[in-house]
């Protein structure tokens, strides 16, 4: 979060486990835990992204990662970490922040952990849409993008429409979505069976999400989209808040709940578009990281800003699992499939125990 | 009419049995249909002749050895999805719950991706049974991790343990298949659920299951009626929560897995059916169980005809119409009423 207006920072600890932040005129409190946990998560960033920067076929050691990026080391090694490996790191970092961020917003809304992007089918969507690219129009590239993110939104759109009567609920919305879904997800069956083989495989592996071949230009095309949403988010997560009190005490203080949920749910369609459009629908990272940080932070309430770290660094993790810790390089979305669910089990486990 | 006609009960039960029979009557009437439509059309009175021992060669042969196994195989798929759907949406008080969500689709695509993958099956009659262990397995898994250290499950963490492994599974299915072309072939057609040349060597094995399944469920199903208030309430009516819990899984997982054998993972009939039923017919579990037991084939047959029928002689596959059908109504459901909980 930055000021534009060059006021004081301060971090001051006060009672009851918080911190008083101040920026500006503005101040308000935050839980210290959820603080140590970000700054926990920023590390785990920062060291994954080294590595990432570093494995491959041509191993580089962090301390030679670092030099590059500090500005030195040799051209190769320039080569091979800016021009071939910084595209992919920054993407899995922002790009699973991002949907990390659809997914808390989905969740808010909703008041519903398992309402996420890819359970109510803009995921099924965006692939629908690629799928009918590849049948149809043609299988370049842009063409293929500019196909998943029309399918997503058309997907939304639809969902949307469908679920609004004296507006959207989210339990509606959530039972709409999963009928969308599952017609999107059969219907996508149907087009790969349309194709041949060697297409269907190619389609699945987008399907599944992947970010191998990734250049410098759709990542930062998709950066400079997606920050001028995460800056609403921040008029707009304050607004989120209050109506965790209910539509009642929010309408008492002057929010107009209907209003804040619409904006929140267009953001969170958007986030997701821009990230299917660039590594296809990777699913779980909008579902999990949203939990798992508010696990990490022991909170009540889902926090955008945790959420965003914990994709980000849940994104890289998976995408490095799937590059180098396998016999087979698989595409990342069956990793992060993988990855979401074994940790749900954990959980599901763990806790049961705790209470026993 | 008497006066007691005029009092609501009566009246339910007139509607109950009127929507009774309509549905039976939709019953033989797809079944008439599944038997008489396809690539080879024949006129309803042939088959009729046909089923009575007459009728022409050619009939019977398209009759014996492609339609009626067929078709049985659809009522068997549908029967046993219509009640694993309506068992498993009572009990978890969930109404999007759905066999899929157990976890049992995945658990058996996964053990079907293994022995296409790893033992080069190719065959549907050789996989049946693989499809029918992966759905077991996992399902129990499922039911396990849910209820690790307490010996019971609770509803919100059977779904989410059900959800957690089916992601897990999907994901190493897809990986599997997609470093193996053949594999990945051999499983995008099973994928869409299909009832195109299943024998009654395919039908066989899962029947005494499927039986099973709905004996279980006819068992428990009085129970559901008190679970549906709440477990609380439920423990104080005397109802045996974890006899009707074990019940469930048993049935579910044996319904399930039976469909999943037969027709591949078909999943949209479990989600959809007690929703149309309770529609209609209010909700009793026990009348839910019954009518789903008649509306889900009725729905799976319509869906495998159309399929014969859309385009001609291609088939498109149950499972893709079963989507197509199911999610429109699903979405107008959900727009109807406020479909919250089990109202």
């Amino acid at each position: 979060m930055t000021s534009t207006r060059a006021g004081s920072r301060s971090l001051v600890p006060v009672g009851y486990g918080r911190y008083t932040v101040s920026i500006g005129d503005g101040s308000w409190f935050v839980r210290r835990r959820s603080v140590h946990v970000a700054i926990a998560a920023l590390g785990a960033i920062l060291v994954l992204g080294v590595l990432s920067l570093g494995l491959g076929t041509y191993a580089l050691t962090p301390a030679e990662v670092l030099r590059v990026l500090a500005g030195g080391g040799e051209g190769i090694d320039r080569t091979v970490v800016l021009e071939w490996r910084l595209p992919r790191t920054v993407a899995a970092i922002v790009l699973g922040g991002f949907l990390a961020v659809a997914g808390a917003l989905f969740q808010t809304v909703t008041r519903n952990p398992l309402a996420s992007p890819d359970v109510i089918g803009l995921s099924n969507g965006a692939f629908t849409g690629m799928l009918v690219t590849v049948v149809f129009v043609s299988g370049s590239w842009p063409a293929l993008t500019l196909g998943a993110v029309l399918g997503g939104l058309a997907a939304a759109a639809a969902i949307w429409l469908l679920a609004s009567r004296d507006g959207v609920q989210g339990f509606r919305l959530i039972v709409v979505g999963i009928g969308v879904s599952a017609l999107l997800a059969s219907v996508n069956t149907w087009l790969l069976l349309q194709v041949e083989l060697e297409t269907a495989m190619f389609a699945s592996a987008w399907g599944a999400g992947t970010l191998n071949g990734l250049t410098a230009t759709p990542v930062l095309a998709a950066i400079l989209t997606g920050l001028p949403l995460l800056a609403v988010l921040i008029v707009l997560a304050a607004r989120l808040r209050i109506l965790d009190l209910g539509d009642d005490a929010a309408t008492a203080v002057g929010v107009n709940a209907g209003r804040v949920r619409t904006w929140a749910l267009l953001i969170g369609v958007l986030l997701v578009s821009i990230s299917t459009a660039v590594i296809g629908p990777v699913a779980f990272i909008a579902l999990a990281a949203p939990q798992i940080a508010r696990r990490a932070a022991r909170s009540p309430s889902l926090s955008v800003t945790l959420s965003a770290l914990f994709g980000g660094g849940l994104l890289l993790a998976s995408d490095l699992v799937a590059q180098h810790a396998l016999p087979v390089s698989l595409p990342t979305g069956v990793v992060t499939v993988s990855v979401g669910g074994l940790y749900l089990v954990t959980v599901i486990v763990l806790e049961i125990r705790r209470r026993a | 009419m008497t006066t007691s006609d005029a009092t609501p009960r009566a009246r339910s039960r007139r509607r109950r049995g009127l929507g009774l029979l309509t549905l039976v009557c939709l019953l033989v009437l797809a079944v008439l249909l599944s038997l008489a439509v396809g690539a080879n059309p024949l006129p309803p009175g042939l088959v009729v002749d046909t089923l009575s021992g007459g009728g022409t060669d050619e009939a019977r042969y398209v009759l014996n050895d492609l339609r009626i196994p067929r078709t049985i195989a659809g009522v068997v798929a549908g029967v046993a999805l219509g009640v694993a759907g309506a068992l498993i949406q009572a009990f978890t008080r969930n109404p999007l719950a759905d066999p899929g969500i157990l976890g049992v689709n995945a658990g058996a695509a996964f053990a079907v991706a293994i022995g296409v993958a790893v033992l080069g099956l190719r065959d549907v009659s050789s996989f049946v049974w693989l499809a029918f262990l992966g759905a077991l397995v996992v399902t129990v898994g499922v039911y396990v991790i849910g209820s690790a250290g307490r010996g019971v499950a609770d509803p919100i963490r059977l779904t989410l343990a059900g959800v957690a492994v089916g992601a897990v599974l999907s994901g190493v299915t897809t990986g599997m298949t997609l470093s193996n072309p053949d594999a990945f072939d051999a499983m995008r057609s099973w994928n869409a659920g299909s009832l195109l040349g299943r024998g009654i060597d395919v039908l066989l094995p899962v029947l005494p299951f499927v039986a099973i399944g709905l004996l279980v469920a006819a068992l428990v199903a009085p129970g559901l009626n008190a679970v549906a208030l709440g477990e609380d309430v439920a423990r104080a009516q005397g109802a045996n929560i974890a006899a009707i819990r074990v019940g469930v899984i048993v049935a579910v997982t044996l319904l399930a897995g039976s469909a999943t054998a037969v027709a591949g993972p078909i999943s949209f009939v479990g989600l959809m059916v007690p929703h149309v039923v309770r529609w209609v017919f209010g909700v009793d579990q026990r009348v839910i169980l019954a009518t789903s037991v008649v509306v889900a084939p009725v729905i799976i047959l319509l869906s495998d005809v159309l399929g014969r029928v859309v385009i001609a002689p291609a088939e498109v596959p149950v499972g893709i119409v079963t989507a197509v059908i199911g999610a429109p109504v699903l979405i107008v459901l959900a727009r109807r009423r406020n479909a919250r909980g089990l109202r």
